[in-house]
């Protein structure tokens, strides 16, 4: 569960990324976060994964307090966590196995362990065939993919997911939004950060709308969006 | 810790080697030739110090007596002597003695040269204690004593030989230590600075790595693998090439300088210090060099 209790955060004194945000995100639940650029989106995605602080209020993830986590606890807080980025963030001198491998090995996990997994997530994402090639070989939407398999690897609780079609054609980014919604089936909690308002409309999730850092809009699964 | 993670940090380590190869080796040849002078300098000083070792051991104060001392006061004297802490042995010369002694050293074989005093002898008087000392830095305060002695007539000592090699000793103790300490320094900044880089090409990595959940120890390990590979073997390596200019020093001034009847501290017995010691210096430096820049750059 994710909840947010008037949450602020200020990069500068006096001007807001986010402001006074309250927000509930259930278990299992499927949810995107619209709004224009500076709305405070992906301030609120880093605010979930302690890269920042807040200046105000409380936030909770996966039933932790992250204004009481320790320093040396978030590593294994983050592990609950998979993120997906926009530009992919894949390592471009390791191939892809290496690339969804990696996610195993900075945890910690067994190469027994590592070497039953990885082609699973492979398959999943349905490139187990090329796990020999290097990111540079692949098309955006494969690349995309691998980085989903990297980030479901370690099973996460969460799915953090920060403009994942921003790069891709409609085609892939529709590829990956079904990947998104299968996880989500098995009882992953995704959130979803997108300017995407074709796939917002069709996908028929809820969705919170932000705009100068606070929240405008939420509307939850199945309701109707509007224009803005 | 898994073996198999061990496995891949020390991996990683190398690979960040490999990456910065010209400032790995930059770092790797300051400290190699920071070792190769260490080592150097350390066979230099304990070879003098052996030597001066030896220089003391025969260093000996003569005492002589008035004319005409009673047998009796001499054996007290020698008792005194004795006594004396300072003193490591004491030995008695009679005159004839300290005649036949002469006789040998600058007559030789030809005893011709000493007919003319067969019944004379010119070293009549000159029976005397000789007194080695246990430590030359304390003979001043012996010989102040024996002074004192009644019945003493003469005291004769040098130390010019054994105190010049001391001084000189020291000196290269001193150079050696300001030399090394320079180069030391030099090797850190430059350990850091190949550290600095690898983190720099890795910053993607680290950044995913941050946000996969590895904790610090895992983001930060390769770096510190890196610098100590890098000080370990920029130690090792100049080990090698000083074990084998020793030896060959050793006996080329033992073969062309035999008259000076010179005598080395043995290889063995340099090395099993001098190894350990640059390893550690060599591990040490290393460690500090990444440590340092971690703390800075890489905040986990």
């Amino acid at each position: 569960m994710i909840s947010l209790e008037n949450v602020s955060k200020e990069y500068a004194a006096g001007i807001p990324a986010v402001k006074n945000v309250n927000l509930q995100i259930d278990d299992g639940e499927f949810v995107f976060i619209v709004g224009n650029s500076g709305s405070g989106k992906s301030t609120l995605i880093k605010l979930l994964l302690k890269e920042l602080e807040p200046t105000e209020g409380t936030v909770m993830v996966n039933d932790i307090e992250l204004n009481k986590l320790k320093h040396k606890e978030i590593p294994k807080f983050r592990r609950d966590i998979g993120v997906v980025f926009q530009d992919f963030r894949l390592l471009k001198d390791r191939s892809i196995y290496e690339n969804v491998a990696f996610a195993q090995r900075v945890i910690e996990k067994s190469p027994k362990r590592i070497k039953k997994r990885v082609p699973e997530m492979l398959k999943l994402v349905g490139l187990a065939e090329k796990y020999r090639s290097f990111p540079k070989e692949l098309s955006g939407g494969e690349q995309q993919r691998v980085a989903v398999a990297r980030a479901l690897i370690n099973e996460p609780r969460l799915l953090l997911a920060d403009e994942p079609t921003g790069n891709l054609d409609s085609t892939n980014s529709w590829e990956i939004m079904r990947l998104l919604n299968a996880v989500n089936k098995k009882g992953t909690t995704v959130l979803v950060v997108t300017h995407n308002r074709e796939i917002v409309k069709k996908m028929q999730k809820r969705v919170i709308t932000m705009k100068k850092g606070v929240i405008v809009k939420d509307v939850p699964e199945g309701g109707v969006l509007g224009e803005n | 810790m898994r073996i198999s993670t061990l496995v891949y940090l020390v991996r990683q380590g190398l690979k960040n080697i490999v990456r910065n190869k010209m400032f790995s080796l930059a770092s790797v040849a300051t400290m190699a030739a920071c070792i190769f002078l260490f080592g150097c300098f350390f066979s230099v000083v304990v070879n003098f110090r052996y030597i001066v070792e030896k220089a003391e051991e025969g260093v000996a104060v003569t005492v002589f007596f008035d004319e005409g001392l009673t047998e009796a006061r001499i054996t007290q004297i020698g008792k005194l002597l004795s006594d004396r802490k300072e003193a490591s042995e004491i030995s008695y010369v009679s005159a004839e003695e300290a005649w036949d002694s002469y006789q040998k050293d600058y007559f030789g074989e030809d005893s011709r040269l000493a007919e003319g005093f067969r019944d004379d002898n010119p070293l009549a008087n000159s029976d005397h204690y000789e007194v080695y000392l246990s430590d030359v830095s304390v003979q001043d305060s012996l010989v102040k004593y024996i002074q004192g002695i009644e019945g003493v007539r003469k005291v004769n000592y040098s130390s010019a030989v054994a105190n010049t090699l001391s001084d000189i000793n020291i000196l290269i103790g001193y150079i050696s230590v300001a030399v090394i300490v320079i180069l030391l320094a030099v090797a850190v900044f430059l350990i850091s600075n190949t550290v600095t880089i690898g983190i720099s090409v890795r910053k993607e990595e680290i950044a995913i790595m941050k946000l996969i959940g590895a904790t610090d120890y895992f983001v930060r390990s390769p770096f510190v693998i890196e610098g100590a590979i890098i000080g370990l073997v920029g130690s090792a390596l100049p080990l090698i090439a000083v074990y084998y200019l020793y030896r060959s020093v050793v006996s080329f001034v033992l073969e062309r300088f035999t008259i000076l009847s010179l005598d080395f501290v043995s290889s063995k017995f340099i090395f099993s210090y001098l190894v350990p010691i640059s390893l550690v210096i060599g591990l040490g430096v290393g460690l500090l060099g990444s440590f340092s820049t971690i703390r800075k750059h890489l905040n986990v």
